[in-house]
């Protein structure tokens, strides 16, 4: 479904990505594990559109996404939960997620805000309050809310577990076995990589730009290289 | 002298009516677009001569141009800042403030160069007309003024918190990350801010030209009220624009009846000054978080 190849990109002479090579498949979870300042983020927004890669494309259900703007992107069906949430504090809970069907599947908003708040129950005893009096794990559960909106067919999700409790961690990744249960398929950023392998199906492991290793979650966890670096066993 | 008091209020509060309707425009563009918009007074000016030339030219009613000139500006709102000041500020706010004081220097001049500084001021005798609201008589151009920019005040409020483009235009002004990821086109949501604010100043225009006159300086005389009703109101909050402009109309009112109408308008910078010793945010504002 998703195709990325040859991905090259950075800020000015900064070269972050170089030559990336990555496939998600239809209703996959697929994480992409590695620690800070790696690339994770910026090939996240090479996918949606905020950053032009200088070399290498991205095809979704074969169409080309590299130069478009991220709003045609957002209206193919990919949908980002970005890090720091970005949600709208100045907005209410329901105003949110009703932007986040702004660009695609606004005929059935109605449907998709009351499929999310059966999914949020937190968020829709909150709806009238404003996002930015939510806590942490509110506003990470708004910005996946309004990411759902969309109807994505895609969903990435950009380190959902970073700054919650340990509890709210656990409650998160089974959410996205949820979302992904109805047939979502799931780019799971993540530098939690024992419980990222806990949901996702594949992984793949990027370092200095490149990715190093990749396989099934089972091979990952059984990889003795991958056991040392990241889960220090 | 208390019999006067009555008449001075209603009338500041038709004066402040079209303040805060200028102001509200203003706001609306701070708010969203971060930028301090200096040639709103000079946009003003354009709204007078429009309507004074459909006038001259045309027979047109003031009021009756409301319904050409207010759209037409919408679009030179929305041109202005997709074409002139967003391509010439590269994203830089101090850029803006230079390009919007530029373009009011440079309109300004030009109105000066083709229609002189000649005072214009259009004959609508009903306009003069008096009317007499609680035993005070006020002019019938004020008064309708006064309740046009309510009205527009209060769709204004509707279209922001009820339409999906208010909700927009609301979520760009404070996470603009965050609305692209949602799709939004932020630039195009700049631009339809800019075009709403100078539609409002057109409308004040047009309320503003039965009772008033237009020169090329004659932005002037509102831009810098408009300015204290916007920072007194709370920088970016559309009731505090509305309540401070009333507010302000009346205090320059009561200022000109105790002090000499020309000094009417010391009050209006004593209770912004006293506004900002008190709250700083102004009386609407939130506080910077």
């Amino acid at each position: 479904m998703l195709e990325i190849t040859g991905i090259h990109a950075g800020y000015g002479q900064m070269a972050v990505l170089r030559g990336i090579d990555m496939r998600i498949g239809p209703g996959e979870i697929v994480a992409l594990l590695g620690s800070n300042g790696v690339g994770k983020t910026t090939l996240n927004n090479v996918i949606s559109g905020f950053i032009v890669p200088s070399a290498g494309e991205v095809r979704f259900d074969g169409e080309r996404l590299t130069g478009r703007r991220p709003r045609e992107i957002v209206a193919m069906g990919i949908a980002q939960v970005p890090e720091g949430r970005k949600v709208f504090p100045n907005l209410t809970v329901a105003e949110n997620l009703e932007l986040g069907a702004f660009r695609r599947a606004g005929a059935r908003k109605r449907q998709n805000f009351d499929r999310i708040c059966a999914i949020f129950p937190r968020l829709s005893e909150r709806l009238e309050q404003l996002a930015g009096t939510l806590s942490g794990g509110e506003q990470q559960m708004l910005a996946i809310g309004r990411g759902l909106m969309s109807e994505p067919r895609l969903l990435i999700l950009d380190e959902p577990s970073l700054g919650l409790s340990p509890l709210l961690v656990e409650e998160m990744f089974a959410l996205v076995t949820r979302i992904n249960a109805e047939g979502v398929a799931v780019l799971l950023v993540e530098q939690n990589v024992m419980q990222s392998l806990g949901v996702a199906g594949r992984a793949y492991v990027l370092e200095q730009g490149q990715l190093v290793m990749q396989g099934t979650a089972a091979e990952m966890l059984a990889d003795p290289k991958l056991r040392q670096a990241y889960l220090g066993l | 002298m208390s019999s006067l008091i009555l008449p001075a209020v209603l009338n500041g509060l038709t004066m402040g009516a079209v303040y805060a309707l200028i102001a509200l425009g203003l706001t609306l563009i701070y708010g969203v677009l971060h930028i301090i918009n200096f040639a709103h007074g000079s946009l003003l000016m354009l709204g007078l001569y429009a309507a004074y030339f459909l006038f001259s030219y045309l027979g047109i009613d003031p009021y009756l141009a409301i319904i050409f000139v207010v759209p037409a500006f919408f679009v030179l709102g929305y041109l202005l800042q997709r074409v002139v000041i967003a391509p010439m500020s590269a994203g830089s706010e101090q850029n803006v403030l230079l390009v919007t004081l530029a373009l009011s220097l440079v309109i300004d001049n030009l109105a000066l160069f083709f229609w002189t500084s000649n005072t214009r001021t259009v004959d609508i005798p009903y306009a003069w007309d008096t009317v007499e609201v609680l035993g005070a008589y006020l002019t019938k151009g004020r008064v309708i003024a006064f309740f046009a920019a309510l009205l527009v005040a209060g769709l204004m409020w509707l279209f922001m918190t009820r339409t999906r483009t208010g909700s927009a235009i609301r979520a760009v002004a404070i996470e603009k990350r965050g609305a692209e990821i949602v799709g939004i086109d932020v630039n195009h949501t700049y631009a339809l801010t800019f075009g709403i604010g100078t539609a409002c100043v057109a409308l004040a225009a047009c309320l503003l030209l039965p009772t008033f006159y237009a020169t090329p300086q004659v932005g002037y005389t509102f831009v810098l009220v408009a300015f204290t009703t916007v920072v007194m109101g709370g920088m970016g909050s559309l009731p505090g624009a509305l309540v401070a402009g009333l507010a302000l109309g009346v205090i320059e009112a009561l200022g000109g009846l105790f002090l000499g109408e020309s000094l009417g308008q010391i009050g209006i910078f004593v209770a912004f000054i006293l506004t900002l010793l008190f709250r700083p945010a102004g009386l609407l504002g939130r506080k910077p978080t």
